[in-house]
């Protein structure tokens, strides 16, 4: 067993474990939106960044990824870490309005309002790309990624096609931690033929 | 032009006595006094045709036939620096250096310079204060102000022609390192060097490789980044367009440091001639067993692959680098786990800068004393800066480390045009900062620049005077970011665009002096939560440019008034009625068909029509259009 402290507190990890392994064992919290047990951490959303002492100073890491090791001193609530927080929460409230998960969590960190632009008021993917490793990691379809760079990313199909991999088992919406897979599936997996045929005649 | 590689009748070189054989029969052969004509064929000259130069010198050469006592040769080489006079013509032995030279100067300089023995005096570099006309690279401070140690090579050899690059020496630390020194040995002269990274971030060479090396056994990578991507940088692509060599060294010598046998270099695509120069390099280190199976008989094999990127600023980011490497999506990915322990394919990886491996070629070659003799304590060696912008003397220069940014620019760089100071000096690309006049003694190096608010980065150095608006810098920074931001993490793909609409509506004047404390709080947190340094030192453009130009912002901002003349919602252009002759040129200029007025007499610019987009005020020679 590993020995750490966190937020002050003395607590043990099995080697391998994460920092938010660890924090969740020991019943500290840490939020995160891009997570899933399911699926390999990504480290994203960035919600879960924690301060870590390094040497002289200290720096903030991601803890779903951070690796729990002996003797290390993190804060999961300093000022630093709360400023990264809310910060995300006020810029995802203004990007993602639509959804009632990101309003949730932002009112936890007493964010309840934004400064800034909305662009789509009705958007609820916050591209945490938990549809995509499910679809690639847990039932290996790949029929999903992350589509475009930057400020245009999009979840879709390669090249925005509709393809035969997907096989509308529904992972990517179960994961989904809005609302936003639900209504990207048929983008994904394209119009059902049945419909298709109807509508011909 | 020989710009394939040559059929080359070589048996591979078996040992070290062999290559130094062949590197003294070369040289043996060659006739240092012999009259040569170098045309510069770096990217900056090429594109001013020195390619139809260099053609012009051979037909003009054929036709004056016998009357050549000697003929001279023709060489084509890489980079000679001063990019903004190009094309750049040395004539050897003599070193007289030609600036701007066209095609049907080819004749005038064959018939006075190379029959006569007499310059071509419209042809030489004007001093830009003094006038005076100067002969020699040696007279010029531009290049008379430069160590170079990185770029030594560059500008003498043919970069396509391998047997150029052995007479200078080239191979000769791998040499060393593979045939006289362990493994170890290598790390610890690299660590002895303090060689730290000229990708950046100047993190320790020596460490880093210390790192990967101490995993013992199974499938290790070294990587060469050229992927060069901040605007305005063209350093690595000189390099390794002049003197590919230098790289395929240092990466041999790291592989054999570490104990990887495989290396990717890793070259834009927006460098179609690094990328050639670097293929004909490993083609012809191939043919010559330097690259390969059991390299100079030392038991060491490595070999090379070049790939390329895909037009993705990010992926000069090491983990996202290596990612597009493996053929996924160019992002990054955390760390730790470091490359070090688990980089290319999962395995332990060295990915270092062109100019790092550049050095480490040198290193081995001349020994670490010979190194941290030039420099400073904490950054020993040189810096290559592509030093651009309000400076008379645009181009790529190596200085040492320590050397003053007053030195940089009033001495090599020649001054700033029409003034005796400049206004600022970026440095660091989009995640460096601004450094204003006040501190121009400040010494460049790693420390130094960090501890102003600004950083090294790969080494692009803008200067800027009072017609650069520094908010308007700080907002062009930003939009190049948020284009190039890979957008995997939410504090950069959020951030940046919200931190560049913040910039927008300063330059229109519009926000409060409030704004730029809650701007302070925002960039903390891109800063702190960003996965890589593309967001992580996104902020930058604007904190420097805040630290030492506050009353700029705030003049937009509070007075609805751009000083320097540039953001178009805050300046108007007025022309001057006492200067104005009526000449029209700007009316002619305008392309709103904003200006009026009655030959010879003063003309109006209709203020609703303008766009401010100052043609006018290029194009009239009485200096009567102002900007307000």
């Amino acid at each position: 067993m590993l020995n750490l402290t966190i937020d002050g507190k003395k607590v043990e990890a099995e080697p391998g474990w994460t920092l938010l392994d660890t924090a969740r064992q020991n019943g500290i919290e840490i939020p995160t939106l891009c997570y899933h047990e399911a699926v390999e951490p990504f480290g994203a959303c960035r919600l879960c960044v924690v301060e870590v002492k390094i040497g002289a100073g200290s720096r903030l890491m991601a803890s779903c990824v951070y690796p729990a090791e002996e003797g290390l001193e993190v804060q999961t609530k300093s000022e630093r870490v709360m400023n990264v927080r809310r910060w995300i929460l006020e810029m995802l409230l203004s990007e993602c309005p639509a959804s009632a998960e990101v309003r949730e969590l932002a009112a936890e960190y007493g964010v309840t309002s934004t400064r800034f632009e909305v662009k789509n008021p009705e958007q609820e993917c916050i591209l945490c790309g938990l549809c995509v490793r499910a679809c690639a990691q847990v039932v290996g379809a790949k029929a999903i990624s992350t589509v475009g760079r930057g400020a245009g990313k999009q979840i879709g199909a390669p090249y925005l096609v509709p393809g035969e991999d997907c096989i509308a088992c529904g992972s990517c919406v179960t994961v989904c931690p809005t609302g936003a897979m639900r209504e990207r599936f048929y983008k994904v997996r394209g119009v059902p033929p049945v419909v298709m045929a109807r509508s011909s005649k | 032009m020989q710009e394939e590689a040559k059929e080359l009748t070589v048996s591979r070189l078996g040992s070290v006595e062999e290559l130094e054989q062949l590197r003294d029969d070369l040289i043996a052969a060659d006739d240092p006094d012999a009259p040569m004509i170098i045309v510069c064929h770096g990217t900056g000259c090429r594109a001013s045709n020195s390619s139809g130069v260099a053609e012009a010198f051979k037909a003009a050469l054929k036709e004056a036939g016998e009357d050549i006592k000697v003929m001279p040769g023709i060489k084509t080489t890489g980079c000679h620096g001063m990019c903004s006079r190009g094309p750049l013509v040395l004539i050897k032995p003599q070193n007289i250096s030609y600036e701007q030279v066209k095609p049907e100067d080819a004749e005038e300089i064959i018939e006075k310079t190379i029959k006569a023995g007499e310059v071509v005096e419209r042809l030489l570099y004007a001093h830009p204060q003094t006038g005076e006309k100067l002969v020699k690279n040696e007279d010029i401070p531009f290049y008379a102000g430069q160590h170079r140690i990185v770029m030594n090579n560059i500008g003498k050899i043919d970069p396509t022609d391998i047997r150029d690059a052995l007479k200078v020496g080239s191979y000769a630390g791998a040499a060393r390192a593979l045939l006289q020194m362990t493994p170890d040995e290598v790390v610890e002269e690299i660590k002895a060097s303090g060689l730290r990274g000229r990708g950046g971030a100047g993190f320790p060479t020596g460490f880093k490789w210390s790192l990967a090396a101490k995993h013992k056994g199974g499938d290790k990578y070294v990587l060469c980044n050229c992927d060069e991507g901040d605007p305005g940088a063209f350093m690595d692509g000189a390099v390794m367009e002049g003197d590919p060599h230098a790289v395929v060294e240092g990466m041999i010598i790291g592989g054999y440091a570490i104990g990887a046998t495989e290396g990717y270099a890793y070259v834009r695509t927006e460098y179609p001639l690094a990328i050639k120069h670097l293929g004909i390099a490993l083609e012809e280190a191939r043919a010559y067993g330097l690259l390969g199976e059991n390299i100079l008989g030392s038991g060491f094999s490595f070999d090379i692959q070049i790939n390329r990127g895909a037009g993705a600023f990010v992926c000069g980011e090491e983990t996202a680098l290596m990612r597009s490497v493996e053929g996924k999506v160019g992002e990054p990915t955390p760390r730790p786990p470091y490359p070090s322990d688990k980089g290319l394919f999962g395995k332990p990886s060295v990915l270092n800068n062109v100019e790092t491996w550049a050095n480490v070629s040198r290193i081995l070659k001349n020994g670490f004393e010979w190194f941290t003799a030039v420099g400073t304590e904490k950054s020993p060696g040189t810096k290559v800066f592509a030093l651009v912008g309000k400076v008379n003397n645009v181009g790529l220069v190596e200085v040492p480390m320590g050397t003053s940014l007053r030195e940089i620019v009033m001495g090599v760089g020649g001054g700033v045009p029409g003034s005796d100071h400049f206004k600022a000096v970026q440095t660091g690309g989009p995640s460096g900062g601004c450094i204003s006049w006040d501190k121009a003694d400040t010494p460049v190096d790693f420390d130094s620049l960090t501890a102003m608010g600004s950083m090294m980065g790969s080494g692009g150095m803008i200067v800027m005077d009072d017609r650069d608006c520094m908010v308007d810098v700080a907002k062009f920074f930003l939009g190049f970011l948020e284009e190039e931001s890979c957008g995997k993490c939410f504090p950069c793909r959020l951030g940046v665009p919200r931190l560049r609409e913040m910039l927008k509506r300063f330059s229109r004047g519009e926000g409060t002096v409030e704004d730029i404390d809650e701007l302070y709080s925002m960039a903390e947190a891109i800063k702190d939560g960003s996965l890589c340094a593309l967001g992580g030192t996104a902020p930058n453009s604007v904190l420097s440019t805040l630290r030492y130009f506050r009353d700029e912002y705030e003049a937009h901002i509070v007075e609805h008034r751009c000083p320097a003349g540039v953001c178009k919602d805050l300046i108007t252009y007025r022309i001057d009625p006492e200067a104005c002759t009526g000449c029209r040129a700007c009316a002619r200029a305008c392309p709103q068909d904003a200006i009026s007025g009655e030959k010879k007499e003063p003309h109006v610019i209709d203020e609703s029509l303008c766009i401010r987009c100052g043609m006018c005020m290029e194009s009239c020679k009485f200096g009567a259009v102002q900007v307000f």
